[in-house]
């Protein structure tokens, strides 16, 4: 459906003027999408901690995650949305989250080497499920339309993204932390505006709305296991 | 001279997201719908809730 529910609404005038069919059809058709999301999400992140495990005991040199990001950034751009509307989607969405826990291996071996590295992975983890369920739900009962976060959240990401370029060179662990902390707003910003468009008819395409998502925890977690190495002193 | 190319690969892919994001970016700040009233408050109470939580799990790492 092209309009969300309620434009559709406000666009005849009165919801009594609304046919009971189209409402009905409306609300099908978003569960259907909304169901399938979750299906593929909760399939893809487990996918994900299979090839995390494999990368660790493979004890992967981190070089690898610098080209399993790149690789499935790559796939990201240019193969999904050639993809999304065939079921070549779904192979494609499984290699590149795929490749994003592979690239996570060689990190969390990092993190594991650390004194208090196990502690710290374990809350980065529950923090970032306790953040993704918490807002999904708040967006899900919530009844809004959070699309007009779409200009914010996309600037602020331009910004952030320039800070993290120039902080490769300046090394600044201030700016890394401030940088992690953006993040994680605007990653949580996104799993609003990324669900309330799911919710509202603004996306209909379910290995789309799964990439966004997956792509929102992450960023959440891999910047909420930054955060909380370097205020933990590791 | 490893970790040199990391940072140059590093860089390179996060300028290449930058690119590759900026006409999204465009996009979304031109035609963005408008806020109506409480939206904001709506949008903002969550994101605190999340700064909370965070500033929580920092102080159970650092205890």
């Amino acid at each position: 459906m092209a309009l969300s529910d309620r434009d559709y609404m406000r666009r005849q005038g009165s919801v009594a003027a609304v046919p009971q069919d189209a409402i009905q059809q409306g609300a099908l058709a978003t569960n259907k999408v909304l169901r399938n999301t979750y299906m593929l999400l909760s399939m893809t992140l487990l996918f994900s901690a299979v090839t995390a495990g494999i990368s660790m005991m493979l004890a992967l040199p981190p070089m690898t995650y610098l080209i399993s990001v790149g690789v499935a950034m790559i796939m990201g751009i240019f193969v999904l949305p050639r993809t999304v509307n065939s079921s070549a989607g779904i192979g494609v969405i499984f290699a590149i989250t795929g490749l994003l826990g592979l690239g996570l291996g060689p990190l969390l071996n990092v993190y594991l080497s650390l004194p208090k590295g196990p502690e710290t992975i374990a809350t980065a983890m529950g923090g970032t499920g306790v953040i993704f369920l918490a807002l999904s739900g708040y967006a899900l009962t919530a009844k809004r339309d959070f699309s007009f976060l779409g200009g914010f959240l996309f600037a602020g990401f331009m910004v952030v993204l320039i800070a993290a370029v120039a902080n490769i060179f300046l090394g600044l662990s201030a700016l890394a932390m401030v940088v992690s902390a953006a993040v994680i707003l605007l990653m949580s910003g996104f799993i609003l505006f990324d669900t309330s468009r799911i919710i509202n008819g603004g996306q209909t395409n379910y290995i789309l709305a799964t990439y966004g998502l997956y792509l929102s925890i992450f960023n959440i977690f891999i910047n909420l296991l930054s955060l909380l190495g370097i205020m933990g002193d590791e | 001279m490893d970790l040199d190319w990391m940072k140059i690969g590093q860089a390179a892919l996060l300028i290449m997201f930058i690119v590759v994001l900026w006409p999204a970016a465009r996009w979304w700040s031109k035609n963005s719908p408008k806020a109506e009233q409480g939206d904001w408050t709506a949008a903002l109470l969550p994101l605190l809730g999340v700064i909370l939580f965070v500033a929580l799990l920092v102080m159970m790492v650092r205890s």
